[in-house]
């Protein structure tokens, strides 16, 4: 709270709460605290406007039509690319593949690079606190290929094992290491330019999961040094349904296409084909073009607020919400404990209540949550929980939507005391 | 359609807080439901059981192993383990209760009303027959928890389809 007043550019969340409709809305009766943005974000007027106008003005199918709407939509649909090249700090626009979100990227790599590059006994090197969807297509790949996995563990602060990367890597036998920018449970900033570097040094190829990176953080796939990056629309403000990977530009010319279809032949004939150049290769049939144009809208948006203010409102969140969820006694926070290398991204339990009985009371509250097992059902073992709660944050939370948090949390421990 | 009145909340809301959108949570959270989430009844593991079902609620991540005994027709000892919020636990926890020293088809007609009830029906809501089970009567009122109450019957069927085996 002091921080937001003491930071000389401060966002004005007045004004940013009201750029999203959906903020604006009772929920049982109380105005809603959305605090579960890393399952979705709310979407501001500027993306909604954005692809409605495309709908009622350019809609058309792309790179076909010779008439103007087409002519219109492609070019929309191609300026959304270069909008993600320039996002991902990508100097070619041709390294950016449109795709359904992160999962689908994933399954991508999977099929086609991971089928293509690797062999039985190449290991590819996840960890422990990945989300199911960089873990299960890489467990399908195993099974196809007799490729061996292997896990990095994280410490019980929730900071990855760099040991563990050099011990895996040692045995030279690892070709891709997996892994994401910020793991959705625990808000850790993973070390990846560091993952990166060590990686290449054995030779190994890196894919990093920007789900929850590409919401929250500055990314430059140069300065990362990764190989892959891919993220989804609907984690920062864009439409579900899209999203992007990014990969170098040799890789890609490498990969053999994993979909096949229109959109993505250069002749097609009776016994075979051959196809378009990257990256049209990987983008079978009609894509999502009004998606892309939302996806392009909220990174306008989002840096129309200012890189610079967003993240001191992220370090605020963090820092107010680690000392109130502190406070709070039986409260059991999960991941980093301070502020740094992390996200606005709460995970924690609550003695004696499970965390489907928090979310139902704070739910009443008006007070949105998510509880389970966040689609990482490997940390959960770790952390030797069956589940927890979550609370996560984007640039419209305010603080006290973290107070609400805790008040409500407040009420659960009266009615289970009762 | 307006909500029958909730019964006096004393789920900790403050005045005025209760809303018209939601039922009071008193209404979930009964006493009965807390003291079997506390203190559940038949909890463990059973040598020789004639039936093991293991059960996940892939969505949540809830789990429930369930282990029967029979003698001829008749259920003559229960026991669950697993991990899962106040309303799956304290449900099979009620569940092991009201099924011991019934017969198969009793059992079923049980699991036919417990569904009832958590479709909404409320002359299945004041059977007797279903014990302390009635408590969970206000749950069809907050439709993503029906699952968690049904867990454990659901794992319960399926012990009678491999029992039957």
């Amino acid at each position: 709270m002091e921080m937001l007043t003491r930071t000389a550019a401060v966002l004005d969340l007045e004004r940013v709460r009201a750029d999203f409709p959906a903020l604006a809305q009772e929920v049982n009766g109380r105005p809603l605290a959305y605090l579960d943005s890393a399952a979705t974000a709310q979407r501001p007027r500027a993306v909604l406007d954005a692809v409605t106008q495309f709908s009622i003005q350019d809609n058309a199918n792309v790179h076909r039509g010779l008439h103007e709407l087409s002519r219109r939509a492609t070019e929309r649909y191609e300026a959304a690319r270069a909008r993600v090249a320039r996002f991902l700090g990508a100097a070619d626009p041709a390294e950016v593949v449109f795709v359904r979100g992160t999962t689908e990227a994933v399954n991508l790599v999977a099929w086609s690079w991971g089928g293509a590059a690797l062999r039985e006994g190449d290991e590819v090197v996840l960890t422990v606190a990945e989300h199911h969807s960089n873990i299960v297509p890489w467990q399908m790949l195993a099974q196809r290929t007799g490729v061996r996995l292997r896990y990095l563990d994280v410490d019980d602060e929730g900071r990855l094992r760099l040991d563990e990367l050099d011990a895996a890597l040692a045995g030279g036998r690892v070709k891709l290491v997996s892994l994401a920018h910020v793991s959705n449970v625990l808000g850790t900033i993973h070390p990846v330019r560091e993952v990166c570097e060590r990686a290449h040094r054995a030779g190994a190829r890196v894919f990093v999961d920007g789900a929850q990176g590409a919401a929250h953080l500055s990314v430059d796939v140069s300065a990362l040094g990764c190989d892959f990056y891919a993220f989804s629309g609907h984690k920062l403000g864009g439409p579900m349904g899209i999203g992007a990977l990014w990969a170098r530009r040799e890789l890609l010319e490498a990969m053999p296409p994993w979909q096949g279809g229109g959109e993505m032949i250069d002749e097609v004939l009776p016994e075979r084909s051959t196809y378009a150049a990257v990256p049209h290769r990987f983008e079978a049939g009609t894509p999502n073009v009004a998606g892309a144009v939302g996806l392009a809208a909220a990174l306008d948006y989002l840096e129309s607020l200012g890189r610079d203010m967003v993240e001191a409102h992220e370090a605020a969140l963090v820092r107010h919400g680690l000392e109130r969820l502190a406070a709070v006694p039986g409260l059991k926070l999960y991941g980093p404990p301070g502020p740094e290398g992390r996200i606005a991204v709460f995970t924690f339990t609550l003695d004696g209540i499970h965390p489907h009985d928090l979310a139902t009371i704070l739910d009443a509250e008006g007070i949105a949550i998510r509880a389970g097992h966040h689609c990482a059902q490997l940390l959960m073992r770790r952390l030797g929980v069956g589940s927890t709660a979550r609370a996560s944050c984007f640039v419209y939370t305010a603080p006290e939507e973290l107070d609400r948090l805790v008040v409500g949390l407040e009420t659960a421990r009266r009615i289970f005391s009762a | 359609m307006t909500d029958p009145s909730p019964p006096a909340d004393r789920a900790g809301n403050e005045p005025g807080a209760s809303s018209p959108a939601m039922p009071s949570l008193s209404s979930l959270y009964q006493q009965l439901i807390l003291e079997h989430y506390r203190n559940p009844r038949n909890r463990g593991e059973l040598p020789e059981a004639d039936a093991d079902v293991r059960m996940n609620n892939p969505s949540c991540g809830d789990a429930v192993r369930l282990q029967l005994r029979f003698e001829g027709d008749r259920i003559v000892a229960t026991r669950f383990s697993g991990e899962g919020c106040s309303i799956s636990q304290a449900s099979t926890s009620m569940m092991t209760q009201v099924v011991q020293g019934k017969s198969v088809a009793e059992v079923q007609q049980l699991i036919e009303r417990v569904k009832a009830m958590m479709r909404g029906d409320e002359a299945a809501a004041r059977d007797r027959a279903l014990g302390d089970l009635r408590a969970l009567a206000g749950v069809h009122r907050f439709p993503v928890r029906v699952r968690c109450a049904l867990l454990g019957w659901n794992a319960l069927e399926e012990a009678l389809r491999q029992a039957r085996g």
